[in-house]
């Protein structure tokens, strides 16, 4: 059975990548199964400095998924560069580099500064995280923002542009749209949406930052709807993500229009989560009558 | 090594209110060290519930954990049955680093459910030949566990919040009559009962046991991380870098 599936500056092996902000940058999860099996790996985002996060609890359990407003924590892009991607280079696998700021200048600056890299084949860039006071998801929901910003950050790099989109809009379309009019090389879809859940006895939202991204089989069904739009209306390559937890879950991605996907919260859940779906990709793929993953993508469409 | 496996429940029973200790067969028990804990998956949860080891028996390759219902993944944990499997990852997070520490007499403090791993350090001390002093508080009688367990490894003060049974109080307040000797303490519980402990403990050598809503338990989330105290723009995640930290590590809030 033949997995591989071809994007922008990526040929994978298969279509199966950890999300970002759901794998570190790898070290963990390497201790539980060699990390070369992976199609990719999106590693958790970097911005222009360190960032500590927000305050603790950072995660909620729900129904069918979780909330989350970890707050972008992460070294900063420098030392991402120097210490992090390094321990990736013995893996056959390409790296995503995920791309967060508060404004266009700090975008700008952490695309140019990981040009520097030699570890990394695209970059993902986050105009969606729900949890930052500034930037984040107010780049993913105005489109005019997110074209400017997706034009800025693709002038700047020497790598492909992969622009996450959120779901917190109306009209997923417009957005995609806008970031394709502005040169994205393809779209990563969906972020989390935002929520809440409130403690019965302390009368007080559980996450610390109030609200959080809903992630997990709870989103599923929107992540396939707003794929399936954009794939009615667009050609640009995507990487589906939202609530996968098996093969079966990937299969219905690219039925939708992803080229490839991307799996998050099971990888809490199960830390094999993404090679036991690789594994049985093949026979997923057979038993529902395809030969190769590049026959499924977009084929869910009437 | 950490890895995710599928163990066989030996033992599950009831052994205070709300409070279930079950024990577990891996031949990976003997790699538990005291303060270390297990991530367990449940059918109908997304995320997985860390449970800390209450002590380990290498013979039988078997160890204990001893959980209390708070919500409905542990009240899912605590209608399994002897018999019946448990995917958990072990082992996981830091430890109290006993081989590394010179101690005569070890002063144990512990609040609720943060009594099961000093309950397994308590014991490892003692059979290193160190003297070990507990202090434990519950919130009433009728959530009172390993009593005389702790009683067997040396002398044991319990408080409980509502008086009815031991010293009604707190176990700061049995500290401050008993003014034990000790060189090193250790302390799990809650964090109000960790922050008050650290406070009246303050200058004393020790280490401190966290817990927090976690997301991997494995390092990679940065869902559960405390701020250190020497700059509180850094942090440590307590799944990995913890659940163990020196009395003086992190900020408690």
């Amino acid at each position: 059975m033949n997995l591989t599936t071809r994007l922008p500056g990526l040929t994978l092996k298969n279509p199966v990548m950890p999300a970002s902000g759901c794998f570190g940058f790898g070290k963990e999860y390497s201790q539980f199964y060699d990390l070369s099996e992976l199609g990719a790996i999106i590693v958790k985002a970097a911005t222009g400095e360190a960032r500590y996060g927000n305050p603790t609890p950072r995660v909620a359990e729900t129904s069918s998924g979780m909330l989350n407003a970890i707050g972008l924590q992460n070294p900063g892009v420098e030392k991402i560069i120097e210490e992090e991607l390094p321990f990736l280079r013995s893996y056959d696998t390409p790296v995503i580099a995920n791309v967060a700021g508060s404004t266009v200048e700090e975008y700008v600056k952490v695309t140019e500064t990981l040009n520097r890299s030699e570890d990394i084949a695209a970059i993902e860039l986050n105009i969606s995280c729900p949890n930052v006071k500034e930037g984040g998801v107010q780049f993913g929901t105005d489109p005019s923002l997110a074209k400017e910003v997706t034009y800025q950050v693709k002038e700047a790099s020497d790598y492909p542009v992969y622009v996450k989109l959120s779901p917190n809009v109306s009209n997923i379309v417009e957005m995609a749209k806008a970031v394709a009019d502005a040169g994205a090389d393809g779209l990563s879809m969906i972020n989390t949406l935002t929520g809440m859940q409130i403690n019965l006895k302390q009368r007080k939202p559980i996450i610390a930052n109030k609200t959080g991204g809903l992630s997990g089989p709870a989103i599923k069904p929107i992540a396939i709807r707003m794929i399936y739009e954009v794939r009615q209306a667009l050609d640009i390559p995507i990487i589906g993500m939202g609530g996968i937890i098996t093969a079966e879950d990937a299969l219905e991605f690219l039925l939708a229009g992803a080229n490839a996907v991307a799996v998050g919260t099971a990888n809490f859940q199960n830390p094999l989560a993404c090679p036991e779906i690789i594994n049985d990709l093949p026979s997923v793929l057979k038993q529902y009558g395809f030969d190769s993953v590049e026959d499924v993508i977009g084929k869910g469409h009437v | 090594m950490i890895t995710k496996q599928l163990l066989t429940i030996k033992s599950h029973m009831q052994i205070a209110e709300d409070t279930f200790e079950v024990v577990l067969h891996s031949p990976l028990a003997k790699e538990l060290k005291p303060g270390q804990f297990v991530h367990i998956a449940l059918a109908n949860h997304m995320l997985r519930r860390p449970v800390s080891v209450a002590g380990v028996d290498t013979e039988s390759e078997t160890f204990t954990i001893i959980f209390k219902i708070f919500g409905a993944g542990t009240r899912e944990l605590s209608k399994f049955q002897a018999g019946d499997s448990l995917d958990v990852i072990l082992p996981c997070g830091s430890y109290y680093p006993v081989d590394q520490l010179e101690i005569d007499h070890a002063l144990i403090v512990g609040g609720g459910i943060g009594v099961p791993p000093l309950y397994y350090l308590a014991k490892t001390l003692k059979e290193k030949g160190i003297k070990v002093t507990s202090v434990l508080g519950f919130q009433s009688k009728e959530q009172i566990f390993y009593e005389e367990k702790f009683q067997a490894l040396g002398n044991t003060y319990i408080a409980t919040n509502d008086g009815s049974y031991g010293k009604k109080g707190f176990v700061t307040d049995i500290i401050n009559e008993l003014n034990p000797a000790f060189d090193y303490f250790f302390s799990c519980g809650p964090t109000p009962m960790l922050k008050a402990v650290s406070g009246q403990l303050d200058g004393h050598k020790g280490y401190i046991s966290l817990e927090e809503r976690m997301g991997c338990g494995v390092g990679t989330c940065y869902a559960c991380v405390v701020p250190l105290k020497e700059d509180p723009k850094k942090s440590k995640k307590i799944c990995k870098d913890g659940p163990v930290f020196s009395a003086n590590e992190v900020i408690l809030t």
